[in-house]
């Protein structure tokens, strides 16, 4: 393996800029005669606009335009797009209900917005938005799931009957009540999946321009993927959000300060400027503060799972079923159906062998902010599920946690394992590497240190999770390689880079596939100009599908070389070889550079018809398949019994993410997800009052993982290759997310189990520890 | 109120070595000034609260949060920014090399804090423990890296000038 083959833990080539502060985020691009744009929000989770008077904001200083629904529909910009929602259990898949950009005559979440104010600064542009005055009727909201499921509850949606989007479920249900019949015992577990903020520190922002002369639009927004936000904004996907054909729109993504799934998104704001910039004539900025980002950024998770596992005296797992509630929210965001049930459902099984499993999900609306995909997209909630329903029925049987999970692993010559939920698992060693993260954690000795911080009033607890995640097979990445006349390779990517580092993994894959320097290397993502087409940043994919196909395309490239370099050496095609980044006639020493027949792929006498000019080469590839990376999480934490306070004492990860191409940035993934997982175990909620109001909008109330909040982690990896792609890769980006939260929340359970304690809903806060100890104390006494 | 907003103040200021005379809106705080005025976009905005520390800048050798930082309070004051670290001739200084080096940053939105807060921990401390580290880079939110390669930097970055000093003895 070369230099900067797999394995090389090769320095980031974004950073250059990142360090040094040139980076190049949305809100850092700004264009000559820009305006600025401001977004009043409802401060309603629920009421009629009866109307909006608009007159004095229209009259303030500075102020350019001011707009409201009925503008943006007289020009075409209908309706925020939705993908497909999932057929529920009669068959019939509903539609998603009508979404306006701005609100048309009903707002149902807070922060949704009512209109949008451009001026010449952004200071006029917000003090004019407070001048629109809007006459709202309020009506009852919900925003709790099992409230808006109940009877009599507020009614989002006339056509979304009892607030119940669909019914939907999975499995196989007569399978598995037979197995249910044949238990000795069942264990059952309820547990809510709190709702997070996903929080990127980059807010979301926007600058839309529009060009007169050739009709054409530019949308310059930070994004997971500008070809998905191009398709969903001129309907080549789903339904249509504004009446632009695709080749008159021009998305470009910057640099990206954090996706996390939320950037996935077509979100209202980009759509009015889209629409504000042809009125007005100019380019129109917007830029999201923190609150907006509370506000109308998708949140995540928000499920509330009732679980049970069957099993037989032994400790056997026979079957699971899980009913689910999953918020979708106000609206439906795009991906928001599929995340509480395509996306995540299939993974319940865990990496346990089982008989039988069935799912139903009802999917509520409700009166707060859409929910989608962040980090993990519902395999972590079923993970939760999964790896609590686990620990719990460790303790009810008495067997150990391990012995346990021992006992259920699908077994390493099983593969390849297709789950009762049609998973179809490629590769693993469970209980191998849970073994070696027991070894590291020293498992055998935690009873003695229990003890031992015991003596000094401390409760001590052990979590495991053995978390296992699917990653985003499906469509290929798109790849186009070329070589200039000084042999210089550029690199044209569909994926996106998020800082996950894509610049440097794909220069890396390049370079040494050519066998030149990194330096020769430059990749491009995010423009729909410059990129034909792309899937972008999603599914912890951009290794196994944009990986392999620049491979592929680099060999494919080789291959075009090879024709030009026979003409160029006067030898036989055959009789070339490449090696060492030049092609070679075999047995001799005659050769040429990349560099050299690029240079000649230019010149018509050497370059065959089927060769372009610069060795532009395309490659079709067949779909990619999913990737199950897995692995064992062990967090040992220490409860003060006095404060609820959580010290962490050690937590060990051993993971299998497949093939490693650069540990450096692999270890960033995986510890970067490990820690939001342990944001959501133990300090993060977005927390809705019984009115709708979001309580907390802001970094003063909305606790965010810290320096001084997250422990340390011992990571490890066992490299066992996918069989599903050439580089043996296994997603990398959300599976420290999955990983983490059950193993945290494990570890405080097991803590506070000597008190009897065996539930404690996320966030487990101080508080809601104390409260538990204090409950025990009291019932004890 | 609209005529106390345009009230300016006439202020000097060095940003990065470089003297700027400026008439400052009383209102505009020193992450406009720098963003939009003097176009230097290295400081970042994450929430104009001061909890997430993507705009910090260092003023008289203290780190600040410059949304938080009325700019026309700021006469004769010293400012220096991410892109202050980067030395006349071009060279990374210790902290961004070790930054770079140890694949601290993801985004790296939250570069300017890391980086800011880091040089100004190693001045006052050139070992410092992790706890210390922690505290250090506590006023800074970052959601990509769980702060582990954030803190193995400050490290590497303390090595790095230690390294440097006894070369230069």
């Amino acid at each position: 393996m070369g230099k900067f083959g797999m394995g090389q833990p090769i320095r980031r080539i974004e950073d250059q800029r990142f360090v040094t502060g040139t980076g190049h985020y949305t809100d850092d691009v700004n264009r000559p005669n820009q305006t600025w744009m401001a977004v009043l929000r409802s401060p309603y989770a629920h009421a009629d606009v009866k109307s909006i008077d608009t007159t004095a904001a229209k009259n303030a200083g500075g102020v350019l335009g001011v707009f409201v629904n009925e503008d943006l529909e007289a020009a075409g910009f209908s309706d925020m797009p939705a993908d497909s929602i999932p057929p529920g259990s009669d068959g019939n898949a509903p539609e998603a209900p009508h979404r306006p950009i701005l609100a048309k005559d009903r707002v149902r979440y807070v922060g949704e917005p009512v209109a949008v104010v451009v001026a010449e600064t952004l200071a006029q542009a917000r003090d004019a938005s407070e001048l629109i005055d809007v006459d709202y009727g309020e009506r009852p909201a919900v925003a709790d799931m099992n409230a808006a499921l109940a009877e009599g509850a507020p009614q989002l949606f006339d056509e979304v009957t009892g607030n119940l989007l669909v019914h939907w479920s999975m499995g196989d249900k007569d399978a598995t009540e037979a197995a249910f019949a044949k238990a000795d015992k069942v264990i059952s577990i309820d547990l809510v999946n709190n709702r997070i903020a996903p929080t990127a520190i980059e807010p979301r922002g926007a600058l839309a321009e529009y060009d007169s002369n050739s009709d054409r639009y530019t949308l310059t927004t930070g994004s997971q993927g500008s070809h998905k936000l191009r398709e969903w904004i001129t309907g080549k996907k789903g339904r249509k959000a504004a009446d632009i054909p695709v080749e008159k729109l021009r998305v470009i993504c910057p640099d990206v300060g954090g996706g996390f799934g939320m950037k996935n998104f077509l979100f209202n704001e980009p759509l009015a400027a889209l629409f504000a910039t042809k009125v007005i004539g100019r380019p129109v900025k917007w830029t999201g503060d923190r609150t907006e980002s509370f506000l109308n950024d998708t949140h995540g998770r928000d499920q509330i799972n009732h679980a049970e596992l069957a099993i037989t005296n032994e400790g056997r797992f026979l079957a699971i079923r899980v009913s689910s509630l999953g918020n979708v929210g106000a609206y439906i965001s795009q991906f928001g159906a599929m995340i509480p049930t395509m996306a995540g459902c299939g993974m319940l099984c865990g990496c346990y062998d089982i008989e039988a499993a069935h799912v139903d999900v009802k999917v509520t609306m409700t009166n707060t902010t859409p929910v989608d995909a962040y980090r993990g997209a519902g395999r972590p909630e079923a993970a939760y599920v999964m790896e609590r329903l686990v620990d719990k029925t460790a303790r009810e049987t008495g067997i150990a946690a391990d012995a346990l999970r021992r006992l259920n692993f699908i077994k390493p010559d099983a593969f390849p394992y297709t789950t009762p939920l049609g998973m179809p698992y490629d590769s693993g060693e469970y209980a191998k590497l849970m073994d070696l993260a027991m070894n590291r954690a020293d498992w055998a000795g935690f009873e003695k240190r229990r003890r031992e911080a015991a003596r000094k009033g401390k409760l001590r607890g052990l979590g495991m999770s053995y978390y296992i995640e699917a990653c985003g097979g499906g469509p290929t990445e798109y790849a186009r390689l070329s070589v200039d006349k000084n042999g210089k390779v550029l690199v044209k990517s569909g994926s996106q880079n998020n800082g996950q580092g894509q610049e440097t993994t794909f220069s890396q894959l390049t370079a040494e596939t050519l066998g030149i320097e990194m330096d020769d290397v430059e990749v491009r993502m995010g423009d729909t100009d410059d990129i034909e087409q792309g899937m972008g940043t999603g599914g912890s994919r951009a290794l196994a599908a944009g990986g392999s196909s620049v491979v592929t395309t680099a060999e494919a490239l080789i291959e075009n070389g090879k024709k030009i370099a026979a003409n160029l050496l006067e030898a036989a095609e055959v009789d070339i070889e490449f090696k060492d980044g030049g092609f070679h006639i075999a047995g001799t020493d005659r050769s040429a550079s990349l560099a050299g027949v690029a240079k000649a792929s230019f010149d018509d006498s050497l370059r065959p018809d089927d060769v372009e000019p610069g060795l532009v080469t395309v490659v079709e590839q067949p779909p990619v398949a999913p990737t199950f990376p897995n692995g064992c999480h062990l967090c040992e934490i220490e409860i003060d019994q006095d404060t609820g306070e959580i010290e962490f004492i050690n937590y060990v990860i051993e993971d299998d993410i497949g093939c490693i191409l650069n540990p450096l940035m692999l270890e960033g993934q995986i510890l970067g997800g490990a820690g939001q997982g342990v944001g959501q175990a133990l300090y993060e909620e977005s927390v809705y009052d019984e009115s709708g109001q979001l309580v907390n909008g802001s970094f003063m109330d909305y606790i965010m993982p810290r320096a001084d909040n997250v422990p340390l982690f011992d990571f490890h990896y066992t490299e066992v290759p996918s069989p599903s792609n050439r580089l043996g890769a296994k997603g990398a980006g959300e599976a420290g997310t999955i990983g983490s939260t059950p193993a945290v929340a494990n570890a405080v359970i097991d803590a506070l189990s000597p008190l009897d304690v065996c539930d404690i809903e996320m966030p487990m806060t101080p508080l809601k520890i104390w409260q538990a100890i204090q409950r025990a104390a009291t019932k004890a006494a | 109120m609209e005529d106390m907003l345009e009230d300016t103040v006439l202020v000097n200021l060095r940003i990065n070595g470089k003297l700027h005379e400026l008439e400052i809106p009383a209102h505009k705080s020193l992450l406009d000034l720098l963003r939009d005025d003097l176009n230097m976009t290295g400081t970042h905005m994450g929430c104009m609260t001061g909890h997430c520390g993507a705009c910090t800048v260092s003023i008289d050798g203290r780190v600040a949060k410059s949304c938080i930082t009325l700019a026309a309070t700021l006469g004769r004051a010293k400012i220096t920014t991410i892109e202050g670290l980067t030395q006349d001739d071009g060279e990374l200084s210790p902290v961004q090399q070790a930054f770079w080096d140890e694949a601290g940053f993801q985004c790296a939105f939250c570069a300017p804090g890391m980086l800011m807060c880091t040089t100004e921990l190693l001045d006052a401390n050139p070992d410092p423990s992790d706890a210390e580290i922690e505290t250090a880079l506590a006023g800074n939110l970052c959601r990509c890296t769980g702060y582990q390669s954030l803190r193995r930097a400050v490290k590497a970055a303390a090595k790095l000038k230690q390294n440097t000093r006894e070369a230069a003895e």
